[in-house]
């Protein structure tokens, strides 16, 4: 283990440099982040992880974003256990109805100001799952959704450039206000 | 004592039912069939429904033939087969959901994939309106001085995917596990009914994104094998290099995500490294980093070119580099040791009646692999070992991963150099007529079954069954007496899927 640990030392980091944010994504959230409040938040996101029912695809890239190439914490992004620590719900998967009621009380259960992140195609608007008799179809059914980060999965350099334009808009709103 | 041959030959075989045959049984050969099952001679590959009908799968292995038996019920009932034969159990509660067919002498009646929810009930059979009023679910009884129960779920602590996990634990040991699954219930089976066959392979492949080219591969085999089509070479060889790219990506990862559950993240970011890497690599190759989409029915879609080629080289080459100084690491950290070994212990004798799949059943002692048996090209031109253990416990597991780490990596460079050149895709035509096929394909977590009829260019029936049907159940054994807190561990050393087993 000592070896490995002192090799770290002496190999360049593998942590890539991150993307720039999402200009579409900025301007979706433009309307969202008018509303004042922002000061609490500061340069960080605590972000609870919700799969409403997605293939697991998705829950895959996420978790990527902790790798070290993508190193999710060195912008202040964490993902938490709890509701309670998150600022952020990410929704990922067409929202089954089986877990509908599961997405409602993990959003009641989160202090405000909170914002909600769909993540890939089947968040968005249920995918190629839209119309089943066991899917509600789409996040912003079920929640008031801020930001849709689309793809089947998204990769994760494209999570990142969502989080990213969320963070930015958040930082921009601190310093105008 | 019979054998499959025999119980074939007392049915009504069917047509057009390829590559293995499917027969026709009254009540008293389909008692027969649940009997042998109970027996150990043969093992339980899947049961399912359709509005009338219920079909189930079952492979001797010392005779290596899979049949599929069909009971008709016109009378919406049929004997059960978890009366005899538990591992049946949650499948039949399934068709009961999704189809309204009920097994008479089931041991336990309570709804499974039906959380009363959909507004309807049967959805696939004769759909009727839903109960105007939710009866709680039942969890099985526990008795005794100072138990206490922990809900776990179904959203959990991690990144993961959702279900609830009901403990009995007396003190910090676990005297039973119940699962309740479900809640990722997209109704694919539902969606695939009069789809065509592009669409339903998109749905397959979604089935359970960590195997999403594997879904793709047995779904496209089952649908060239009902129209008895055949895939060009290239394609053949092409689609075994992306599933063992799929492999050794999701064994990385595991690995790492095991050890991280025994608190050692050391070995998590060093594997995910090298995961990352892999994914990169066959984003490079094929375009998607989980080559999703890539296997179509008739082959593949996109042809694998120099730069492709040579990205993929240069990820083996560097996991085989990197890779065996983390195998020592895991070998020789006592305090890892110390949480994995005996640790969740599924015996040879469950791993058997179960029919449990992959490294589940490959720690256990049960020696089956898809590849092998009924086997199918281009493995049987290939060398591989299939490493099998017999301890059953989270270790075992660890290390058949590890094996089959090195095998895939040592398949993928086989399947490099004797890569034959040509087409990679062959027109998929309609045949009038139904037209039945099967396929059994060995996924990173085990053998995944997809059977189907097609009609026209139409799917009529897609059954898409995950070895997690039969790991499951095996995960409420083994934490038995094992203490709450290495639950996580002997979870993720499972990793069953959600999605696949809830559709």
């Amino acid at each position: 283990m000592r070896k490995l640990l002192f090799q770290g030392f002496f190999r360049p980091p593998l942590t890539e440099q991150g993307p720039d944010a999402d200009e579409a994504a900025v301007e979706e959230l433009a309307a969202a982040f008018q509303r004042a409040a922002r000061r609490r938040l500061g340069r960080s996101l605590s972000i609870r992880e919700v799969d409403a029912g997605s293939c697991n695809a998705c829950e895959l890239e996420i978790h990527a974003l902790n790798n070290a190439y993508y190193d999710v914490e060195r912008f202040g992004i964490r993902f938490v256990a709890s509701p309670r620590h998150a600022d952020v719900l990410m929704i990922t998967g067409p929202v089954t109805k089986n877990m509908r009621e599961a997405v409602e009380r993990t959003y009641d259960a989160m202090p405000n100001p909170k914002w909600v992140v769909a993540v890939g195609d089947c968040a968005r608007d249920g995918g190629c799952f839209a119309g089943s008799y066991a899917v509600v179809g789409g996040a912003s059914q079920v929640v008031p959704v801020d930001l849709h980060i689309p793809g089947c999965p998204p990769p994760p350099a494209t999570i990142l450039r969502g989080l990213l334009s969320l963070l930015d808009r958040t930082a921009k709103s601190v310093t105008s206000t | 004592m019979p054998s499959l041959i025999d119980l074939m030959l007392e049915g009504r075989k069917i047509r057009q039912h390829n590559p293995w045959p499917r027969v026709v049984v009254d009540a008293h050969l389909w008692n027969v069939a649940a009997n042998e099952l109970a027996r150990g001679r043969w093992s339980l590959l899947g049961l399912w429904g359709e509005p009338t009908t219920v079909h189930m799968a079952i492979i001797d292995r010392d005779a290596m033939e899979i049949v599929v038996v069909s009971v008709d019920c016109p009378d919406r009932v049929y004997p059960s087969v978890s009366k005899h034969h538990p591992p049946a159990l949650r499948l039949e509660r399934a068709v009961n959901d999704l189809f309204g067919l009920s097994a008479q002498g089931l041991p336990d009646t309570r709804s499974w994939l039906d959380h009363n929810r959909w507004g309807v009930r049967f959805p696939l059979g004769d759909r009727i309106d839903a109960l105007t009023k939710a009866a709680p679910y039942r969890f099985l009884p526990v008795e005794g001085d100072g138990l206490h129960q922990i809900a776990v779920g179904p959203v959990h602590a991690g990144i993961i995917e959702p279900g609830h996990f009901r403990f009995a634990a007396s003190g910090e040991t676990v005297v039973r596990l119940e699962q309740r699954l479900g809640y990722t219930h997209k109704g694919i089976e539902g969606l695939m009914r009069g789809a065509s066959v592009e669409r339903a392979a998109q749905l397959a492949g979604r089935a359970s994104g960590d195997s999403t080219v594997a879904y793709a591969y047995a779904f496209s085999k089952a649908a060239e094998a009902a129209l008895q089509l055949v895939v060009p070479d290239r394609a053949v060889w092409l689609r075994a290099l992306l599933a063992e790219l799929e492999r050794l990506a999701n064994h990385l990862g595991d690995i790492g995500a095991i050890c991280n559950d025994a608190s050692f993240g050391l070995m998590q970011a060093h594997c995910n490294v090298l995961r990352e890497d892999v994914l990169r690599a066959a984003n490079i190759a094929f375009g998607h980093r989980l080559m999703r989409d890539v296997i179509v029915p008739g082959g593949i879609g996109r042809d694998l070119d120099e730069k492709g080629r040579a990205a993929i080289r240069a990820v083996l080459d560097k996991v085989h580099a990197r890779f065996p100084a983390l195998i020592e690491l895991y070998d020789n950290t006592a305090s890892l040791q110390d949480r994995t070994v005996g640790t969740g212990i599924v015996t040879a004798a469950l791993a058997k009646q179960y029919a449990a799949g992959g490294y589940v059943g490959r720690a256990s002692g049960r020696a089956f692999d898809a590849r092998r048996v009924p086997g199918y090209p281009p493995y049987n031109d290939l060398r591989f070992e299939v490493p099998v253990l017999v301890e059953g416990d989270v270790n075992a597991r660890v290390w058949i991963r590890i094996r089959e780490v090195e095998q895939s990596l040592a398949l993928t460079n086989q399947i490099l150099d004797r890569l034959p050149r040509g087409p990679v895709r062959v027109l998929v035509g309609s045949e009038a007529g139904p037209r039945e096929g099967m396929a059994l394909v060995e996924g990173f977590r085990g053998d995944i079954m997809v059977w189907l009829r097609l009609d026209g260019d139409r799917v009529d029936r897609c059954h898409l069954r995950d070895p997690s049907w039969f790991q499951w159940p095996l995960l409420e054994a083994a934490i038995e007496d094992n203490i709450v807190a290495d639950f996580p561990l002997c979870n993720k050393s499972f990793n069953c899927s959600y999605s696949g087993h809830d559709l």
